[in-house]
């Protein structure tokens, strides 16, 4: 997207209208002949992956909303008429709903594959900024489009995340109040975020667009996280080389999607949410989706109201700040033997988190989950600044064209560093 | 040249004045986009409610509904205003005294909406858990209300809020 376009247009009509509107020059330039390491293996393929699910579910929420009815009075059952009534009404809402989820599955592993490669780290520190940013977007839009179909999980977790705000002296009660138009989460609440459940979604295409801008002017990291020294030697034209690989990997994710939607559509749903919302009857047992749950115990760890959701919000705050607190020069998790280690301990806690946001609040799961929150925090703040001060990392490779090279010609036992940055199962290709 | 000296200081401060103007204008006009989530004025209206405590028995609780959240009516035995008066406010998170909650002691009435995140507390039905303080029990993220409603132990951070109560007869009242 930057720089002048080697774009040559060949028939006349091209020629014309690339002097009026360079447009075809853009898409030459950053999907077709944008130069890409040769060395990116498949964690590399969840961008395209997550750019798919955005046209995804934008295609289904526009059709489901000629369906849906957001009134109180009426949300529920007009979801109810899309699952019995609406041709393919029941497949539009599975794929929907289930999209959201393999939407946030894509995006964690394409922030875990940011923190093992060290992605973040200069030159692509907005990048990684505009991600996040990104991943707020998204959990804004998953939390609102939770609230339309009026489930008693609906109405419930919009109650609890509203009052979030409240924890804030002074200015809380009103904030709250502002959000839901009301006392409680009712009609104008169920309105607004219908309107706003469809506006954000958009504002995510812009985002991805200042980040996708914001990757190719460094270009794309790598395994190796030696940056690219030739584009002669280093890079391959991204068509066809990883417009295929990406292809490749958007139908094998596409087939653990459908499998969801076929055969365990609410598998990842609460059964609750099958129940009108009733204000005056909270769930036993009140849990928001999946994808949220490593937040929700780390709210829950705290016994103070302010202070778990300040700590909430720093969770993701944190990230902002990630480019900085890591103070080693070497990107990439292969050559850092101990951060590597770190890495997949940071994994097994924000998995176990995940795990003990599903399980009711008391006691032993509140004192692990004060200890994971602590880890958490500890990760960040403590581990990753002293890491880069005291751990030795192992020789880089000269250049990506050296590690691929080494890694085609040895045979597999004499490898040393660069040979292993390579012989990870997921890099054939 | 003469004359521009103080021509040109006007005009600059036309211009500064004029682009000033223009951002208040553009604030002011951002307020009502704001404004319209607030409340609005149906929501308000319905602000005060009437109830007849009459068919409450003594040890009953009674659910109505108040601005869209429910209202914990609960006539206390003896031995719950007791437990509730024996607690000295400086064991209490949000110290507030039995007197200061319950204008007639056996009449405790309270907005049922836990001051931690808004989910609805157990103990108005018979056989629901009543938590560590024989109160109320958020089981959303575990906090504990003791007979007069104040917060105990967990997350919450004050005592289910007295609402504004006027007694019209013996056993009949007005909320809001
Ligand atoms: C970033 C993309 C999006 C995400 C992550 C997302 C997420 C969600 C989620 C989690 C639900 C609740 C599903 C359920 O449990 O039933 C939902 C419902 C809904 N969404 Fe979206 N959505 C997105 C884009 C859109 C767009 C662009 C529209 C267009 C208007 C839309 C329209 C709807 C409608 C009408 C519903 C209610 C029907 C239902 O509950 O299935 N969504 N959305
Ligand atoms: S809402 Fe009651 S304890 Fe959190």
């Amino acid at each position: 997207m930057s720089g002048q376009s080697t774009y040559q247009p060949t028939s006349a009509v091209g020629k014309w209208f690339e002097s009026r509107l360079p447009v075809m020059g853009l898409v030459h330039d950053t999907m077709l002949n944008f130069p890409t390491p040769k060395n990116l293996n498949y964690w590399w393929t969840f961008g395209g992956i997550l750019a798919t699910f955005l046209v995804l579910q934008i295609i289904t929420g526009i059709v489901l909303a000629m369906q849906y009815t957001p009134h109180v009075d009426f949300a529920f059952e007009s979801v109810e008429k899309i699952m019995r009534d609406v041709n393919y009404g029941w497949l539009l809402r599975y794929a929907h709903a289930n999209g959201a989820s393999m939407f946030f599955l894509a995006v964690y592993i394409h922030i875990f594959r940011g923190l093992y490669y060290g992605s973040y780290k200069q030159p692509r520190e907005l990048l990684w900024i505009i991600g996040v940013i990104i991943y707020l977007v998204m959990m804004a839009t998953a939390f609102m489009g939770y609230l339309l179909p009026w489930g008693q999980m609906s109405f419930w977790g919009a109650t609890v995340i509203t009052n979030f705000f409240s924890a804030f002296p002074i200015v809380g009660d009103p904030i709250v109040e502002w959000l839901r138009g009301g006392f409680v989460v009712g009609n104008p609440t169920l309105n607004r975020f219908f309107s706003l459940h469809y506006l954000t979604p958009f504002i995510l295409v812009g985002l991805v667009g200042l980040h996708v801008w914001a990757l190719h002017v460094p270009g794309n990291a790598n395994p190796t996280g030696v940056e690219v020294k030739s584009v002669k030697d280093d890079t391959v034209p991204f068509h066809p080389y990883y417009t295929l690989k990406d292809s490749f990997a958007i139908v094998v994710f596409m087939i653990l999607f459908l499998w969801f939607v076929f055969f365990a559509p609410n598998f990842l749903g609460e059964v609750d949410n099958y129940i009108k919302a009733n204000p005056l009857v909270t769930p036993a047992h009140i849990v928001p989706e999946w994808y949220f749950l490593p937040f929700y115990a780390i709210l829950r760890a705290v016994p103070d109201k302010l202070g778990g959701v300040l700590l909430m919000f720093a969770s993701i705050g944190v990230l902002f700040i990630l480019p900085w607190l890591d103070t080693s020069k070497v990107k990439s998790a292969t050559f850092r033997p101990l951060y590597k280690q770190f890495f997949f301990i940071f994994v097994a806690v924000s998995i176990g988190l995940g795990y003990l946001g599903g399980k009711p609040a008391e006691g032993g799961y509140i004192l692990a989950a004060r200890i994971l929150t602590a880890y958490y925090f500890a990760h960040f703040l403590i581990i990753m600044p002293i890491l880069g001060l005291i751990e030795k990392p192992k020789k880089l490779p000269e250049s990506i064209a050296k590690a691929v090279l080494d890694k085609n010609g040895d045979d597999p036992g004499g490898g040393g560093a660069p040979a292993e940055a390579v012989t990870a199962p997921e890099t054939k290709g | 040249m003469a004359h521009t000296d103080q021509s040109d200081t006007t005009r600059r401060d036309f211009l500064y004045i004029a682009t000033g103007s223009f951002a208040a204008a553009t604030a002011f006009s951002i307020w009502p986009l704001i404004d319209q989530m607030n409340p609005d004025a149906s929501v308000l209206a319905l602000s005060s409610t009437e109830v007849d405590l009459t068919p409450v028995e003594v040890g009953q609780s009674m659910t109505v509904k108040w601005r869209g959240s429910p209202i914990f009516i609960r006539r206390r035995t003896a031995e719950e205003i007791k437990e509730a008066l024996a607690v000295p406010l400086e064991d209490l998170p949000d110290p507030e005294a039995d007197s200061e909650r319950a204008e007639k002691p056996e009449w405790l009435i309270m907005v049922g909406v836990c001051t931690h995140l808004g989910c609805i507390p157990k103990g108005q039905k018979l056989g629901d858990e009543r938590g560590d303080y024989n109160g109320w029990f958020c089981p959303c993220h575990g906090s504990h209300y003791d007979t007069a409603g104040r917060i105990r132990k967990g997350p919450a951070p004050l005592n289910l809020v007295v609402p504004p109560i006027e007694y019209l007869e013996e056993t009949k009242i007005r909320i809001g």
